[in-house]
């Protein structure tokens, strides 16, 4: 069958494209975390004696602390975008709660990291089953799989719609996970383990808190517009398709 | 066999505008007008790949479209999608059955998916020549017995929109007819049908008109349709 | 009133997972062979110690049922996936809810039924002393196995249709059955373990508040799930 022009009247206009975004006040943005995070460190550092018991390994604890902090942040964004993404259905919204997920997953990494290398001289053992550290290990199991299903899904609706439920079903795992495992050391009676925070340590945690803020709004901004830019050019393929004539 | 329905009314039975669908990169969809009135058949035409089936599958709540918008007796197909699938019934190319269950318990378990009386299981085995093969399981059915299946549970959906998609396939002359009386009937109780065909043969005496799909769009052709239908009937 | 046909509807659901699955000739027995399979090399990680095997077995038996559970799961979605038949259970009128339910109650029965063999199974091979208290410890399997059938289920709706789907199930349902299993092995091991009466009902306690929290959760998500 031999076809023939699409008719006169063109299609109806495509509505909502996604444009590149503009990236002019991130970058300051990120030179100021970065700045702010070496200030932070250094301040921390200087200000607080060694402590008593752990020396200048207790330093390490500037950066797990902060970053266990942003641990239990970071899957809360996941939460609150993909319920946005539920209710809305906007891409970006998807896109957000993916790239917060990624970092997530690399503070809870960091995180577990130095809790075993701080763990070992402490107490002479690499893993406690304690609750915070046994919480945020099953967080990053369950930031794996919701990474995972993102990676195995190639259509883009089944993608965003599909790790929105994965999403906000894994945060609201994560205070039951911590409560459960608490409540599990607590029936076998076992000690848990010491939280020092010196008072004279609450301002370099407090500081650097802020700084491992910046630095994760700052990875979570600059990795969704890697994302925004792939599906920019992606919307450009479509509005060359759906306005084409021929 | 189809129970009488209400007379055509004025809203449009199928009334697309701008329908638009990708995959992944690839827009299969680039703005699909259609309308269809009620007491109306429509033959849907084009070449593999074209996004016939894509269509069905939006007019009939399975897919959302991402542009544009369709409305089936009035009902948002996007935002009243119950209200759509309580209307609407959809055959699929594959026959969408369960095939360590027999034949009657295909369709007995249809029935209560759809609020129906079981009663009305048998006079539709008998119906689309599968009474004898009853209590077989579908495991054992030749693809046209499925297909005959499949329409059976057609018939007890009793929809106001019919959407077949190639639903003579696998189908022998006794079947095609069974179809298309199926077809007939229900359109003369006011129904309407969207059929996807890739070619018109078998479906000729019971469309009113087709329309085929090009590149994504509604492809308006030097010939008249209605001409193309006359001259596959004439041929038999 | 269409609470009773959604209810009718899940009936319907799972009378047709139940019997299409045991016309199938393979899944029950083989799901629960492995079951065994799993029971006994656990028998040879922990033992020959019987003490040792003994205190493990709680825990051996839920996570024999798990996965074992998870082969089930997937193929609760086969009978749809492999004619298309899922299309046309995502078009009946009426709430998704209802194939949630229906879906539920088939494995839920399923299940059931393989956790009852395992559990005789596993008393046998890990030469687990009966309590007195028994009626109890069924209370506990039962809400266990509500707490995995739930998750199993819900999470079976997305792998089962995706790539990867023996590696993607686990590694989603894993995590989220923490707070189930552990509740559901510490009740279990402090009713064997004899001495611990309140600490059973505490974590039986806490089974069934996971229990609802995570049905509710699931009921309300499976629609986004299932539609797209």
């Amino acid at each position: 069958m031999t076809t023939s022009a699409p008719p006169a009247a063109g299609p109806a206009p495509i509505t909502g494209t996604i444009v590149a975004p503009r990236t002019s006040r991130w970058p300051i943005f990120g030179w100021f975390a970065f700045l702010f995070l070496i200030a932070s460190q250094v301040t921390a550092i200087v200000i607080s004696p060694p402590d008593r018991d752990m020396g200048h390994l207790e330093k390490i604890l500037y950066v797990h602390v902060p970053a266990a902090w942003m641990t239990m942040l970071a899957p809360l964004t996941v939460l609150v975008f993909g319920l946005r993404y539920l209710w809305k259905r906007r891409e970006q919204d998807d896109l957000l709660a993916a790239a917060a997920a990624e970092v997530a997953t690399t503070f809870a990494g960091l995180t577990l990291v130095l809790g075993m290398i701080w763990a070992r001289p402490t107490w002479g053992v690499w893993w406690t089953w304690d609750a915070r550290l046994t919480s945020t290990l099953v967080l990053f199991l369950i930031l794996a799989g919701y990474l995972a299903l993102r990676a195995l899904i190639d259509d883009p609706d089944r993608r965003a719609q599909w790790s929105a439920v994965v999403g906000i079903l894994g945060a609201i795992n994560v205070p039951i996970v911590y409560m459960s495992v608490r409540w599990w050391r607590t029936i076998h009676q076992i000690q848990s383990s010491p939280s020092t925070v010196d008072p004279a340590y609450v301002i370099g945690l407090r500081l650097n808190a802020f700084a491992f803020l910046f630095l994760m709004i700052y990875f979570i901004r600059r990795r969704y517009e890697a994302a925004l830019m792939e599906r920019a050019a992606e919307h450009a393929a479509r509005a060359a398709a759906l306005g084409s004539r021929q | 066999m189809a129970p009488p329905l209400a007379p055509p009314s004025p809203i449009p039975a199928v009334d697309a505008s701008g329908i638009a669908r990708r995959f992944g990169v690839t827009w299969v969809l680039r703005g699909i007008d259609l309308r269809l009135g009620a007491g109306e058949v429509l033959g849907l035409l084009g070449a593999n790949g074209t996004g016939k089936s894509t269509f069905l599958r939006i007019v009939g709540t399975l897919l959302r479209p991402h542009a544009g918008a369709v409305r089936v007796f009035g009902k948002d197909a996007v935002r009243d999608a119950d209200a759509v699938r309580e209307v609407v019934a959809y055959m699929a190319h594959a026959p969408g059955l369960y095939d360590n269950l027999t034949a009657r318990e295909n369709l007995r378990f249809a029935a209560e998916m759809l609020d129906r009386d079981n009663s009305a299981v048998d006079a539709v085995l008998e119906r689309v020549g599968l009474a004898d093969a009853a209590n077989e399981t579908v495991r054992a059915f030749s693809s046209g017995m499925q297909r005959r299946l499949a329409i059976g549970r057609l018939l007890l959906a009793r929809p106001r929109l019919l959407l077949l998609d190639e639903p003579y396939s696998n189908l022998d002359q006794s079947g095609i007819e069974l179809m298309n009386a199926i077809i007939s009937e229900h359109a003369e109780a006011g129904g309407a049908a969207i059929v996807v065909v890739h070619e018109i043969a078998p479906a000729a005496e019971v469309l009113h008109r087709t329309v085929t799909i090009a590149e994504g769009r509604v492809a308006v052709h030097p010939d008249d349709h209605e001409t193309l239908i006359s001259l596959a009937a004439s041929d038999r | 009133m269409s609470l009773r046909r959604d209810w009718r509807r899940a009936r319907a659901i799972a009378w047709k997972d139940l019997t299409a699955e045991r016309r199938s000739k393979a899944g029950f027995n083989a799901v629960t062979s492995l079951a065994i399979t799993i029971l006994v090399l656990f028998g040879f990680a922990l033992g020959p110690d019987t003490r040792a095997v003994r205190d493990a077995a709680p825990g051996v038996i839920w996570l024999a049922a798990l996965f074992a559970g998870v082969l089930a799961f997937n193929r609760s979605y086969q009978s749809e996936l492999d004619g298309g038949a899922l299309e046309q259970l995502v078009l009946y009128p009426g709430s998704r809810k209802a194939i949630y339910a229906g879906k539920l109650l088939a494995n839920f029965v399923f299940v059931a039924l393989m956790l009852v063999v395992i559990i005789v199974a596993g008393i046998i091979l890990f030469q687990v002393v009966i309590p007195s208290e028994w009626p109890s410890l069924l209370a506990i399997i039962l809400f266990g196995t509500i707490g995995l059938v739930t998750l199993g289920t819900f999470y079976a709706a997305m792998s089962s249709r995706s790539r990867a789907r023996e590696v993607l199930l686990p590694l989603l349902l894993f995590p989220m059955l923490v707070p189930v299993l552990l509740a559901a092995m510490e009740a279990t091991k402090a009713l064997l373990g004899g001495n611990l009466m309140s600490d059973a009902g505490a974590w039986a306690r806490l089974l069934i508040v996971f229990d609802v929290v995570f049905l509710a959760a699931t009921f309300l998500a499976f629609e986004a799930v299932i539609e797209v």
